[in-house]
């Protein structure tokens, strides 16, 4: 659910990284904190276990630019992977505006890549929401890893309805801004449609 | 969607920023802040310089829902009511409506029954502007993004 403010004229929206435990969300965000200039960024807080698995949620606030006027602002969430953590992923997706699901290329991945693809229907359902009508991209990361199934497998698994989809190797930031972009782009895309 | 969308005007926002600047002074709290529940932050007032109020918002929401989250298990509608306690500083989080979030900050020049008694009455107002504020938006007030372009948004990436 994004944020108009009228005052300080600018536009909030929430876009969510879900994806199996270990897939690269975080390492996502990593990058593009990394790369963003201090002006266009917020703090990102981490709130991780000590073995730096997301525990909770990882946050990462940026500033895109101005459209008419209205500064653009996206807070990236990512959610923790690991199975056990369901309740805590549910949480994150409240007000979601956009979904990147980051997929992990690696054959033995292939079933965790499936289970979370369908937890995020499933938990989006729980909350009113379809996957469907959501504005959300697919990333399939770890292209750098031996043992990678093909873009065109993974494709058939994890992105039947074609939207846009991303190769990436987020530890050295192929396909990170790509990714990001494509789904801020639907997202705004989205709020224009759904305003009459 | 589920909810309907989160709008701010200057009306509304005026209104709130004077509950919001009355309680700093009415509880002698360090610094007041309403955010909604997805961690935007709305409104501010007190000692704000010394805060990095994004991240605060972020964390207060995550906070709020976890124990949302627990108030499910437990078969409570809401717990609307958190304190925390630190040596110096103290942080009080109370949900209004069900929607926004008030985060009162104060320390020993304060006390907790004063802040709650305050933020009692506060909530109760904000709760009246942030129902009107929603009817508002209900009834479908314009938003400047009926007017964009795709040459905007991807205008936007052309960097
Ligand atoms: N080789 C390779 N390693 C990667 C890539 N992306 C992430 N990693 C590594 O994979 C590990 C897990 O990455 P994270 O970003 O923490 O994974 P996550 O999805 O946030 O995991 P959870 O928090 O448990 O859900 C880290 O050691 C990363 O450095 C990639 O594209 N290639
Ligand atoms: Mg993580």
């Amino acid at each position: 659910m994004s944020f108009i403010n009228y005052l300080s004229r600018e536009i909030n929206c929430k876009i969510v990284y879900y994806g199996p435990g270990l897939c690269g969300k975080t390492t996502n965000l990593q990058y593009i904190y990394n790369k963003t200039n201090p002006e266009a960024k917020g703090k990102m807080i981490s709130l991780a276990t000590e073995t730096e698995r997301t525990l909770f949620f990882d946050f990462l606030p940026l500033a895109l630019g101005e459209i008419r006027g209205f500064k653009t602002r996206f807070h990236l969430y990512t959610v923790p992977g690991q199975v056990f953590y369901d309740a805590s992923r549910k949480l994150i997706l409240k007000g979601v505006d956009g979904v990147v699901f980051v997929a992990d290329s690696q054959i033995a991945r292939t079933e965790a890549n499936i289970e979370s693809m369908e937890n995020l229907r499933t938990n989006l359902a729980e909350q009113g929401y379809s996957l469907d009508k959501l504005p959300y991209v697919v990333q399939y990361n770890k292209r750098d890893m031996p043992h990678v199934a093909p873009v065109e497998e993974l494709r058939a698994l994890l992105n039947p309805a074609g939207v846009p989809d991303f190769e990436a190797v987020a530890t050295q930031g192929e396909g990170v801004f790509e990714t990001l972009k494509a789904v801020a782009k639907l997202v705004l895309t989205e709020l224009k449609r759904g305003t009459k | 969607m589920t909810d309907p969308q989160m709008v701010m005007y200057e009306e509304e926002f005026n209104q709130i920023q004077a509950i919001v600047e009355r309680l700093v002074r009415e509880s002698n709290a360090r610094v007041v802040f309403i955010i909604d529940k997805n961690g935007q932050l709305i409104a501010a007032a007190g000692e704000t310089e010394q805060l990095d109020a994004t991240s605060l918002a972020s964390l207060t929401a995550g906070n709020v829902a976890a124990t949302g989250g627990m108030a499910k298990l437990l078969r409570e509608s809401e717990f609307t009511t958190q304190f925390h306690e630190g040596e110096r500083q103290n942080i009080h989080i109370q949900l209004v409506g069900n929607r926004v979030i008030l985060v009162v900050i104060f320390d020993n020049k304060t006390s907790l029954g004063l802040v709650r008694l305050r933020v009692k009455k506060a909530s109760e107002e904000l709760n009246r502007i942030f129902e009107a504020l929603l009817a508002k938006v209900r009834d479908g007030a314009e938003t400047p993004f009926a007017e964009i372009t795709d040459d905007d948004i991807d205008n936007l990436f052309n960097d």
